[in-house]
């Protein structure tokens, strides 16, 4: 195949779709290639979409993406054996359009994404795997597929393969995971007629809810669980890092299986019919793993950079903000005729230093630890909770310190206690 | 049945009316292809007519067996069977043209049939000639067909024909009607429905319709017919005892506990699809929605989930064992005995005491 | 030589669930995949054109996604892909299906003669194996159900021979092009297409129609009112009140579980005794 890309992009997640995307719009002759049978078959779960970042790259999405539901409502939940303790954050303002966050599920989501990069002009290749980099001493100058003939070359290549990215790895971008740098979830889609969602969940039309849960149900290993509402399905999983997993010997399913059996969740399940379990890795390292994420003619986005904000499980939107970014560094430096150089490309990393993702990412560090060590707080200040909540649950792209700094104001006029202060603020932080 | 979504549920048959037409209303009695190759009546036409009867009872009408064929007495033997299995009259049509089965020949006169003399439904095998023969009648009449099916009921509301059978690769049923058109048109599995006792004092009419058909006229030409060498395939749906393996059987050489079950009851062998992928049986030993359905006296089981499209193949058997590791598989909801464990030591165990047990039968007799 | 041949998208039905409460299929998630009975087709008519050369049309009908299934056509070696696509066509049964196939024939055959119509045995989702044969009837095509395999093709003596898939044998069948011929599974493997395959199938233009571009005559006979047949009630099958006895023993060694067993059988089955002993004269033969 002697034909010639600008830019190859591996991957038809969020990172791949939004970066071909952006590229191909810009009038760049790209090439994407995806393993899966289609963009997202590998992609069964339900997720939570965080519009902003989809809103940067296709501000009118809500006009044809599937969405399932937006969330008007999100419990946080720290639960014993036998009871559970919660604050619930509901406001009818998450209800007033434009939606800040909707529940999706993946393999229908994807695929619309996917329908899009089509439209815009990139030609997307499925049911095809990338093998390996072509390189040209340090540098890549293509790939090669499991497809005869299957070497196809570009100006760069975006790796946008996912967590554990195989490729980065064997190109020695970035070292094999370190069991404490990731996390292993699980999770399940449990189908339920949908007027028996809206009565159990206390909702109507396109409202959802998600339950953020953490606390003796991950068996004092780091991680949390979470539940949220689709159309006519619940999604339901828990996540804890490897390394505790591999500690405590408790194996995910029985995680999950035992947390599905909770007093305070399985009503919420009962009746439903298990459709798929998928366990997924997601990157938990945060701002300390992420890798070299440039190099002379390539570029990594999204999980396959450890782009996840793990507290939040934000994989898709940090993924897609990376993605542009890749995509926007790449525009820029072409047209300004400049090489695709490990030098002219570090202006992505400056790029991200800059934007929420890494701000985010550094101040999530070591959140799951904050998690376990402040419960009684959660009682103290329900309404600083909630009012925090939903500042802070409107992610806008805004880095939450500018928020926390506002909402510590107008807490601290109103009363001052001292020390407690900044541990509320780090459970705000624990608890958006 | 459906080309796109809407999924049949979406399809409420209230939104059109059952009402028919004077016209259609004319339409009167049940019919039963008669599959016939080389003088041999298929099976599937006697358990077609077994259940025909049924049908043409609750209408109160009368149940025709219908017959096409070369001139000669084994065609029109069957007419006489055709009564003694239920029909109240036969319609017999026979013409040289028609000794081997061809579509076009036999389309023609069977629509011709149907347009003389109007039946309210017509049922076939859902045999590779009956689905090759429906499929061009149902068109050139224009009016409903439902294919393969499981079930057949007479809705009592508007005397209507309520075709079940399976959908979604077996994993639903779905019951299928017709509205404003006739006949009523449905192929059936073979081995789905019981087969009749015949009934040797039963006496009925024959109807001979003449035919004068023009070899000239029919463009495709039989050069040969290949008959399956009998023994070489497995003749699982009529067999009386079937062994049958499942993944479960871990690996090909493992097979082997199954013959050696089958060689000891003189059973024939047969296998869920994994099995066939796996190449360790042949494909004509395949159970299930698509494989051959069965309903032997004893059914054996080893190493099968008893997933549904394995299911809807087998449980019309008599007797089913199941020998699972799993206590929870889905097989022990509905086979008869199950034996929880690993099939690799029960088999050996099972052949041993059969053989035990048959040989102390021999003594006895 | 010009051969169409007809394939549908079917949910892998593999994957579907049925929802407990409601009894309704759940799409959710439910990949979409080529009818896989409609590959052996596809690639028995790849591989005449690899024998003969000439171009092969890949026609299908159904909702806009369709074009994945038809862009996997292309990739596997086909010339052009039709996409019949229109709210009108909902809801068809195999009647008011194959009227619609057959009027978009028609419309390729006035372009380019149509010698040959390929259609796969059956689908997963219908399961019905009647829109070949309706198809054929339609257009007054000869019709060759069940081919296992093509023993040979005179284009010019417009001929072709073929074996056919019977009860209890195989009908060596020859008839007259232009003829509509439904494949037996298993009787090929699909070829790999290449990169450059892939390249060109993606970027291939689909050809869209709609009744209109169809031209499609009478429109009462096409989608939902076109339908005869309707789907009165969708349910899962119910389970059988029998439950298993599970054979216990002391031991729980094989060989007691066994003789157990077949002490009960037979203590409950005595019938079966005759059945067997008769049977188990000719024993089980090897294949
Ligand atoms: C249990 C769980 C729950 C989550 N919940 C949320 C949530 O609620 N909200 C949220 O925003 N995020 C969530 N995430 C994170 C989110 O799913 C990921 O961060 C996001 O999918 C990352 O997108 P990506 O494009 O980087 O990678 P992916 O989405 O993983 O996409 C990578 C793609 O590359 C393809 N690929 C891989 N290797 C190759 C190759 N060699 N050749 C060709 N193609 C290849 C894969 O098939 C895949 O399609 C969750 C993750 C998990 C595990
Ligand atoms: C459209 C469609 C059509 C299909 N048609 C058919 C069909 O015609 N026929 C058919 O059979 N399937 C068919 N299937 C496949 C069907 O859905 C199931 O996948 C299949 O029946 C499973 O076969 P199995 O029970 O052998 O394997 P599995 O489901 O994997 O079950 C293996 C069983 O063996 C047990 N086991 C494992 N080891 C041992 C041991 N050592 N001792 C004892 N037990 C053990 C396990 O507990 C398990 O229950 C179809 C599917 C589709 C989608
Ligand atoms: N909507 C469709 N579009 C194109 N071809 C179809 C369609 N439906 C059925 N067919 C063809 O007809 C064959 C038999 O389908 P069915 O009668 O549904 O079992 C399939 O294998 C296809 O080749």
């Amino acid at each position: 195949m002697t034909e010639h890309f600008d830019a190859i992009v591996v991957g038809a997640g969020p990172a791949g779709n939004t970066a071909a995307y952006t590229m191909a719009k810009a009038g760049l002759k790209v090439l994407q290639i995806e393993r899966g049978e289609y963009s997202g078959s590998k992609n069964v779960q339900g997720a939570i979409l965080y519009a902003d970042a989809l809103e940067k790259v296709i501000p009118d999405f809500r006009e044809d993406a599937p969405l399932e539901r937006h969330i008007i409502e999100q419990r946080m939940w720290i639960l014993d054996d036998t009871s559970y303790l919660g604050g619930t954050y509901r406001s009818a303002d998450f209800s007033n359009p434009p939606y800040n966050r909707y529940t999706i599920i993946r393999s229908q989501f994807d695929r619309w994404f996917s329908q899009k990069v089509r439209d815009a002009g990139a030609l997307v290749i499925c049911e095809t795997t990338v093998l390996d980099l072509h390189m040209d001493g340090t540098r890549v100058v293509g790939v090669r597929t499991d497809r005869e003939g299957g070497s196809v070359y570009a100006d760069i290549v975006i790796l946008a393969d996912g967590v554990n990215s195989l490729l980065a790895k064997k190109a020695g971008f970035h070292g094999e995971l370190k069991p404490r740098d990731v996390a292993l979830a699980v999770k399940e889609i449990h189908f339920l007629p949908e007027q028996t969602i809206e009565e159990r969940f206390n909702i109507k039309g396109t409202e959802g809810v998600v339950i953020e849960m953490a606390g003796k149900i991950t068996k004092g290993m780091v991680g949390t669980g979470f539940l949220y509402t689709n159309k006519e399905s619940v999604t339901i999983g828990v996540g804890c890092l490897l390394s505790d997993f591999k500690k405590s010997g408790v194996s995910p399913y029985t995680l999950l299986e035992e947390m599905k059996a909770h007093s305070a969740i399985q009503p919420l399940l009962a009746g439903g019919e298990m459709k798929e379990y998928t366990a997924h890795l997601i990157p938990e390292g945060g701002y300390n793993a992420i890798p070299q994420i440039y190099g002379d003619g390539w570029l990594i986005a999204g999980d396959a950079g450890m782009f996840v904000n793990a507290v939040h499980r934000e994989g898709s939107n940090l993924a897609m903000t990376t993605g542009q970014v890749a995509a926007e560094t790449v525009i820029t430096l072409k047209t300004e005729g400049k090489p695709l150089t490990a030098k002219n490309l570090a202006v992505y990393r400056k790029a991200l230093d800059e934007s929420f993702v890494m701000k985010d990412m550094k101040k999530y560090k070591n959140i799951p630890h904050i998690l376990d060590n402040n419960r009684q707080f959660f009682v103290a200040y329900p309404n600083l909770v909630s009012q925090a909540a939903h500042t802070m649950l409107t992610v806008d792209g805004i880095d939450k310190k500018a928020k926390e700094r506002a909402i510590r104001k107008n807490f601290a006029s109103r009363r001052s206690v001292f020390g407690l202060l900044s541990d509320a603020f780090k459970l705000w932080r624990a608890f958006e | 049945m459906t080309t796109a979504p809407p999924p049949p549920a979406a399809r409420p048959a209230g939104r059109r009316s059952y009402k028919l037409d004077a016209r259609l209303a004319g339409y009167k009695g049940v019919w039963v292809f008669i599959e016939c190759e080389r003088g041999q009546a298929h099976t599937v036409s006697w358990e077609l007519l077994g259940e025909g009867r049924k049908l043409a009872d609750t209408l109160k009408v009368e149940l025709a067996a219908v017959i096409l064929g070369p001139p000669g007495e084994a065609i029109r033997g069957l007419c006489d069977e055709a009564i003694r299995y239920g029909a109240d009259l036969c319609y017999l049509a026979q013409d040289p043209v028609l000794s081997d089965y061809r579509n076009a020949p036999y389309t023609s006169v069977l629509t011709e049939l149907v347009n003389q003399y109007c039946p309210e439904i017509l049922l076939l095998g859902a045999t590779t000639l009956g689905r090759d023969l429906a499929g061009s009648v149902a068109t050139t009449l224009q009016t409903g067909l439902t294919a393969d099916c499981t079930g057949l009921a007479i809705d009592p509301e508007n005397r209507g024909l309520a075709a079940t059978r399976p959908t979604f690769g077996g994993s639903l049923l779905c019951t299928i009607v017709t509205l404003n058109y006739r006949p009523q048109m449905a192929t059936v599995r073979p081995r789905v429905m019981p087969m009749p006792t015949p009934q040797p004092e039963r006496a009925g009419r024959v109807i001979e319709h003449p035919l004068a058909l023009v070899e000239d006229t029919i463009i495709s030409k039989i050069l040969e017919f290949i008959p399956d060498e009998r023994g070489q395939d497995a003749n699982l749906p009529f067999a009386d005892i079937i062994v049958s393996g499942g993944r479960g059987m871990k690996r090909q050489e493992n097979f082997q506990l199954i013959w050696d079950l089958a060689a000891v009851l003189g059973a024939e062998v047969g296998a869920s699809r994994p099995v066939i992928q796996a190449g360790w049986a042949s494909a004509d030993r395949q159970v299930g929605q698509s494989g051959k359905t069965v309903r032997p006296r004893l059914y054996i089981a080893a190493g099968i989930s008893g997933a549904i499209q394995h299911r809807v193949g087998m449980d019309k058997s008599d007797v089913i064992i199941a020998i699972n590791e799993d206590s929870s598989a889905p097989i022990f909801d509905f086979a008869n005995f199950g034996i929880v464990g690993n099939a690799m030591t029960i088999l050996p165990a099972l052949t041993q005491a059969f053989r035990e047990h048959l040989a102390t039968l021999k003594r006895a007799c | 030589m010009h051969i169409l041949v007809c394939i549908k998208q079917v949910p892998d039905s593999a994957q579907i669930r049925v929802h407990p409460v409601t009894n309704t299929i759940m799409r959710q998630g439910v990949p979409a995949i080529v009818n896989p009975y409609d590959l052996y087709a596809l690639e028995e008519a790849l591989r005449l054109k690899d024998r003969y050369r000439g171009r092969i049309t890949v026609l299908s009908m159904g909702p806009p996604q369709t074009e994945v299934a038809l862009r996997k056509a292309l990739a596997f070696g086909a010339d052009e892909a039709i996409l019949l696509t229109d709210r009108a066509f909902a809801g068809a049964d195999t009647l008011a299906t194959s009227y619609a196939l057959a009027a978009a024939i028609k419309q390729v055959h006035e372009k380019l003669p149509v010698d040959l119509v390929f259609a796969g045995k059956q689908t997963i989702d219908g399961d019905t194996a009647q829109v070949g044969p309706g198809i054929a009837t339609r257009l007054g095509m000869q019709l060759l159900t069940y081919v296992s395999r093509i023993e040979s093709l005179d284009l010019d003596a417009r001929e072709i021979t073929v074996h056919r898939r019977a009860e209890g044998g195989v009908q060596v069948i020859k008839t007259r092009l232009p003829s509509l011929v439904t494949v037996l599974e298993g009787v090929n493997d699909m070829r790999f297409a290449t990169l450059t395959d892939m390249f060109r199938a993606a970027r291939h233009p689909l050809t869209i129609w709609n009744k209109e571009d169809a031209q499609i005559e009478d429109i009462t006979k096409i989608g939902l009112k076109g339908s005869p047949t309707a789907v009165s009630k969708v349910f899962a099958p119910k389970p059988t009140d029998r439950r298993a006895e599970i054979i216990e023993t002391q031991s729980g060694q094989p060989a007691d579980l066994a003789a157990t067993l077949v002490g009960k059988l037979f203590a409950q089955h005595s019938d079966l005794a005759l059945s067997i002993s008769s049977s188990s004269v000719s024993s089980a033969r090897q294949s």
